[in-house]
């Protein structure tokens, strides 16, 4: 099932205008806050009427302000996970967890209970109220509630942003596993480019009510004028399958054919992930560097060189192991003579890959195909 | 109780059937205001609202004689609703009628305050998940206001064993009718050696009202802490 929105918005100070198609999977609508990310969400989940706009996904119409149709939220069928958990504080955990099957149709084809409780690792957790639990497990409970109300689509609005790193690595995998394993099409609000490199199926980038770009999460963190969450956050995605694990601790991975050396990552061999390369640790070199202490040197042509508003500019670089951002200065920029079509080396120190910014395994069906060689 | 005479005893019975019926049949309507008020915008909210809590402000006479206005047996409510057979005029129905009203600004106060303590969020959170707006409202708001219906109802119920002057001035004085505790005291306070069982009933009103403190008090927190997520 394919979800088609198309929305127009006037607020006080913008103008929401966004038209978008989210294909089974997770799409990721990425951008700052006040982009209007929230906004959509909450328009496809009913809590909001846009001024005009259709919603629908095949003849299954929840919005449609020319024809005057509006279905309200509780007929919508959604499982909407919020930043804030929202769990019931007066029910228990199980009560929570049930709520919204109990509101279902009968014919509805559900989660099994006990799948998900496995899944989420909630089992010990209920017959206790949400009052005392920490953050990171009301937030699983939040998305065990939304997958057992039988939804057609799920809907999720920031749902790591209220934790710490450490609940944040401890829920990405649930929704890693989500996206690989549940077949409703899933709508997630996100600010954080490590989420989108993590997850995103396909990636709806907004700045100021607009998209201004859509596609896989590798086609839009690898174009350096689409940076809807700053130059800071700027940084590509490579596909990367684990070769094997090295005794000093370092994972090797083959990366479109050249090796790529990360910290260990908990994978078998085999296993196809996700790395996320930030720009900001990308050092470019004309001529292959020698007795260097980073491991990875991937060489490549210069697609683009985009300057930013400060000292700063973004190179585009198309290696054999896929599209790398780095963000140097313009005046190393203007030194190294970097310009469309310029061969050059990009060094990636391993330490400099965080953990979190690795995700392990990736829905088949996925648009982005393994090892794709640089565009 | 022996050391109660049978008048002091059926003023204390009477009381007591007063201020229950009084609290039980103003708590849904109690419940329904307070929502509408702490909900919904419609014209005429604030005219809902003065009247609601007139019977706080007035002098107590003043309220007695308009209930008297309305719902005696020539009045235009009153008149109706005896073709029915539903009476007030100097009956203790009368009595539940004048402390329901008297009693029903605190209840609808204590009610209002918890409902706008519910996060509308809780709400929207129920809603996305399949519940209609009266499933919402049976299953999140009402749960979670339960400690101030609670509060308001024991509130309504003190306030309805202590009303004097509304009751008196709508229904009269009468013996085993609708002569209340407080009535009955006045009533024994007018004569000569009346005072020993004018104290014994200020005894038990004393009581009854702390022991609806502490109740308050015991419910309150149980049910706080049961919605608290505890």
């Amino acid at each position: 099932m394919r979800l088609k929105v198309a929305l127009r918005h006037a607020f006080a100070d913008f103008t929401l205008d966004a038209t978008f198609e989210a294909p089974p999977g997770i799409t990721v609508l990425f951008g700052r806050s006040g982009s209007g990310k929230t906004t959509i969400v909450n328009a496809v989940a009913g809590l909001l009427t846009p001024d005009a706009g259709r919603i629908a996904a095949g003849d299954w119409v929840l919005l449609d302000t020319e024809r005057g149709t509006r279905l309200p939220p509780h007929r919508r069928r959604l499982g909407y996970i919020f930043q804030e958990g929202r769990l019931f504080p007066h029910l228990t955990v199980r009560q929570n967890l049930t709520y919204g099957a109990w509101f279902a149709p009968k014919d509805a084809p559900r989660e099994d209970m006990g799948k998900v409780v496995d899944l989420l690792g909630i089992g010990h957790l209920l017959e206790r109220r949400p009052g005392a639990l920490s953050g990171g497990e009301k937030q699983r409970i939040a998305i065990g509630r939304a997958l057992l109300s039988a939804p057609r689509l799920i809907l999720a609005d920031e749902p790591l942003a209220a934790l710490d790193e450490a609940r944040k690595s401890e829920i990405l995998p649930y929704f890693e596993r989500l996206r690989d394993e549940v077949s409703v099409p899933i709508l997630y609000v996100s600010h954080s480019a490590s989420e989108v490199a993590r997850l995103a199926t396909s990636v709806v980038a907004l700045e100021g009510g607009r998209i201004v770009a859509q596609g896989t999460a590798a086609e839009v963190l690898g174009d350096p004028a689409v940076l809807p969450a700053g130059a800071r956050e700027a940084g590509a995605l490579l596909i990367a399958t684990v070769v094997s694990h090295h005794h000093d601790g370092l994972t090797e991975l083959d990366a479109g054919g050249a090796p790529l050396f990360l910290p260990r990552i908990a994978l078998a061999p085999g296993t196809v992930v996700r790395v996320r390369i930030a720009a900001h640790d990308v050092i470019l070199s004309r001529t292959r560097p020698e007795g260097l202490s980073a491991l990875n040197i991937l060489s490549g042509t210069v697609k683009e060189v985009r300057p930013g508003e400060g000292p700063g500019a973004i190179v585009a670089l198309d290696t054999y192991a896929g599209r790398l951002l780095a963000r140097i200065t313009r005046r190393s920029a203007d030194a190294l003579g970097l310009g469309p079509g310029v061969a050059a080396h990009a060094i990636v120190k391993t330490v400099s890959v965080a953990p979190t910014d690795i995700g392990g395994g990736i829905r088949r069906a996925a648009p982005v195909s393994p090892n794709e060689p640089g565009r | 109780m022996d050391w109660l005479g049978p008048e002091e005893w059926r003023a204390v019975t009477l009381s007591l059937q007063v201020s229950f019926w009084a609290t039980l049949v103003s708590l849904p309507i109690g419940v329904f205001v307070a929502y509408a008020l702490a909900r919904w915008s419609f014209p005429g909210k604030q005219l809902l609202n003065g009247l609601v809590h007139l019977p706080l402000i007035l002098p107590p006479v003043v309220t007695g004689y308009l209930l008297l206005l309305t719902f005696g047996t020539r009045g235009p409510v009153g008149s109706v609703l005896a073709e029915f057979g539903i009476v007030f005029a100097f009956r203790w129905t009368g009595a539940a009628l004048a402390a329901g009203v008297m009693a029903f600004p605190l209840m609808v106060r204590a009610i209002r305050l918890s409902i706008e303590a519910v996060d509308p969020k809780l709400e929207q959170a129920s809603s996305t998940l399949g519940a209609s707006p009266l499933w919402v409202f049976l299953t999140v708001t009402l749960p979670m206001t339960l400690p101030g219906i609670v509060a308001g109802a024991i509130l309504a119920f003190a306030k309805a064993m202590g009303e004097f002057g509304a009751t008196i001035t709508f229904v009269s004085n009468i013996p085993g009718q609708t002569r209340t505790i407080p009535s009955a005291i006045y009533a024994f306070l007018q004569v000569p050696g009346g005072e020993s069982s004018a104290m014994k009933l200020v005894i038990v009103s004393v009581v009854v009202a702390m022991g609806a403190l502490l109740l308050s008090e015991i419910v309150g927190r149980r049910v706080a802490a049961r919605v608290g997520g505890q």
